[in-house]
């Protein structure tokens, strides 16, 4: 996580005829209320310092008029700010004159809009390959390369139609091909799925999240849809009147909402959806690794509970009750642990969301071991763990 | 006593103090014609040539191919064999009245005049959708020419050039130009922000913008623009038949001064078919260039 690939630092942006002879007042901390009041200005964005790093997605939140869609435009300079400086690939965006910046955007940024931006008057293949165009690339080039986007986003057959015949989804697709085909590797998107209907916006987001498995672009994207956001971003900033009021990981902001303001949006947020189990679980309390029954007897009761995971260097292996262990002691003490003695509880995976888990959690009476991948184990899940994240809502 | 008449009456300008303004302004205008009339007249040989040429040419071909031409062309524009048909019975109609040679005429300077008002005003329309001072200072002065009448700038016009086919063109372009500019002007306003942003997103020039997105989004409303010249071209007809433009335009001011009903009414009638012609053939090519605009879009 050090290798920025954005940054924004200082960034303010005035509206209004004459917005350096107001920057004074926003220095001296007046609010965004007086200014309007007292110079007709209004304060579109405050201070704002981003770090986005390479192959992220950084989710910006916020409800409108809350600047969102100022912001994403700094970041290819569609709108120029009044104060601060936007480093991309530590070349500051702000010092390129005219035809440099032109170039910064045909090989740097592609950008998905929220009505689709699409041209009408151009076929689908030529829209996808408009980026390809205004770089001149040769025709056939470039309709080969929007062909094969085209089937990626899942709309071969569709390369003569034009716009208007498509569904939203549908268009939205062919804005995405079109981002895809310049092979930018910072990917914009303006509140990219918020003009279409709820079941066909989950579907594209589950397209973006598998195509960001393959490609690993840098995304921007832009929602006031908490749950598209906790569900797409690696990390989110929550923007409220211009300023930013926290940003973080998906779990720190659900389980550490810095205001009031954060606070009552992730209210209504479905924690059991959005947290997953690394996010809540414990470190486990009692981990075995002896070999021998009577050892693993000793080292269970110095800690107050009565079951304990067993852990060798295979990794995890099961779960023993302090019970099943001195019942096998009386027999023979110098035994090995071995399945016998195990408990039949499932494992869960650090990586799944709280609401799978659930069940299974409700089910057994002792908290489940959360094991990753390499059957390591990473923590333990308890019942009132899950109760206590899900109901202090 | 003065200030009762202050009161009753309007206190306006000393009477000899108005004639002198009169006589100064026309005498400087005199002067300035008078210097630079032939320098400004050999300006417009071009276009005199070019005026005179066309007229000729439509002169000089034998009648039937002309019919065979327009019709051609109608069908290509519209493909309605009833306007087709319409086209041919119309001309055999104007031919037979004996007004085959003054519709020539009045043909060959309107698709001159439209020509030019396209070539000039789109281009101004341009300017003015991308600056707002622009539009600004050029609202007005389309405003002055749509209203003022025509025959107040026929004559510094006239003054100018004399009378005969250039004055003429001049004056109609003056008033039939408008359209053209203001559609051109709104249509490429009016064209989807979001597209615009799209395009500059994407790194477009401003002239790949203006290429590629505004003029084929703003089209369709450019040619109404079009289509409103052609009209208010025609309309010009009779009135620049008063300068000196030969045409359909003064066997109606013949008729005029003459109380000639009849000749009147079939000169006119001409004109209305000319009008209805041009109208409909511009209406369905827009039509079809429109849906066309996609399938031949390569940019």
């Amino acid at each position: 996580m050090a290798d920025p690939i954005i940054e924004i630092s200082g960034l303010y942006k005035l509206f209004g005829s004459t917005p350096s002879n107001v920057m004074p007042m926003v220095h001296a901390g007046k609010s965004k209320d007086d200014i309007l009041a007292e110079t007709g200005h209004t304060l579109g964005l405050k201070d704002i310092n981003l770090s986005i790093e390479r192959g992220e997605i950084f989710v910006i939140m916020g409800l409108s008029g809350s600047g969102k869609s100022t912001l994403i435009r700094h970041f290819n300079r569609l709108i120029d700010p009044t104060e601060g400086v936007i480093n991309v690939e530590g070349v500051n965006v702000m010092d390129l004159p005219q035809k440099e910046l032109e170039q910064f955007r045909r090989h740097k940024m592609s950008m998905v809009f929220q009505r689709f931006g699409l041209m009408p008057h151009r076929t689908v293949i030529d829209n996808v390959a408009y980026g390809l165009a205004v770089q001149k690339v040769d025709k056939t080039t470039r309709l080969a390369k929007a062909k094969e986007w085209l089937k990626t986003v899942g709309l071969a057959g569709y390369e003569d139609q034009y716009p208007n015949q498509l569904s939203g989804g549908q268009q939205q697709r062919v804005g995405l091909a079109r981002a895809l085909c310049t092979d930018a590797e910072i990917l914009l998107m303006d509140e990219a799925f918020s003009a279409l209907d709820p079941l066909i916006r989950s579907e594209m987001q589950d397209q973006l999240i598998e195509l960001q498995e393959k490609l690993h672009k840098t995304i921007i994207f832009i929602t006031h849809d908490l749950d598209e956001a906790l569900r797409l971003g690696d990390r989110i900033a929550i923007l409220k009147d211009g300023e930013l009021v926290q940003q973080g990981e998906p779990a720190e902001i659900l389980l550490n909402p810095a205001t009031d303001y954060v606070e009552a949006f992730v209210k209504d947020v479905n924690r059991a959806r959005a947290l997953t189990v690394d996010t809540v679980m414990k470190p486990p309390v009692c981990r075995i690794t002896s070999e021998t029954i009577g050892e693993a007897l000793t080292e269970m009761k110095k800690h107050k509970d009565d079951y304990g995971y067993y852990v060798n260097e295979d990794g995890y292996q099961g779960v023993i009750l302090q019970e099943t262990l001195e019942d096998a002691a009386k027999e023979n003490a110098e035994d090995q642990l071995c399945e016998d003695v195990y408990e039949d509880i499932p494992t869960i995976s650090p990586d799944s969301v709280l609401e799978e888990v659930i069940p299974d959690t409700i089910d057994n009476d002792f908290p489940l071991p959360v094991v990753d991948e390499d059957g390591d184990l990473q923590g333990q899940l308890s019942r009132s763990s899950v109760v206590k994240v899900l109901g202090n809502s | 006593m003065a200030e009762k008449s202050w009161l009753m009456e309007f206190p306006q300008m000393e009477r000899k103090d108005l004639v002198g303004i009169r006589k100064s302004l026309d005498g400087l205008y005199r002067d300035f014609s008078r210097e630079y009339g032939d320098l400004i007249e050999s300006f417009f040989d071009p276009l005199l040539y070019f005026l005179v040429w066309f007229e000729k040419l439509l002169l000089a071909t034998p009648w039937w191919v002309i019919i065979a031409v327009i019709t051609g062309l109608v069908y290509l524009a519209t493909r309605s064999w009833k306007m087709s048909l319409g086209t041919i019975v119309a001309f055999m109609l104007i031919g037979y009245f004996g007004m085959w040679d003054n519709t020539m005429r009045t043909m060959s300077i309107i698709l001159v005049c439209t020509l030019l008002s396209i070539v000039l005003g789109i281009p101004i329309g341009i300017a003015m959708a991308r600056s707002d001072r622009v539009q600004a200072v050029v609202t007005p002065m389309l405003d002055v020419m749509q209203t003022m009448p025509a025959f107040v700038y026929l004559i510094p016009v006239v003054m100018l050039l004399g009378i005969g086919k250039v004055p003429g063109v001049i004056a109609v372009i003056i008033y039939a130009i408008p359209p053209v500019i203001r559609l051109t002007n709104l249509g490429i306003r009016l064209v989807d922000k979001e597209v615009m942003e799209a395009a500059t997103a994407y790194g477009a020039s401003a002239f790949q913008r203006l290429y590629q997105v505004q003029l084929p989004l703003a089209m369709p409303t450019i040619m109404a623009g079009i289509n409103q010249t052609i009209m208010m071209a025609l309309a010009m007809v009779v009135i620049a038949s008063m300068i000196g433009v030969k045409g359909l335009g003064q066997p109606v001011l013949k008729s005029i001064t003459n109380q000639y009903f009849t000749m009147g009414l079939l000169n006119g009638l001409a004109i209305v078919v000319l009008a209805i012609l041009f109208d409909r053939v511009s209406q369905a090519y827009a039509k079809r260039t429109q849906k066309h605009l996609g399938g031949n879009q390569h940019g």
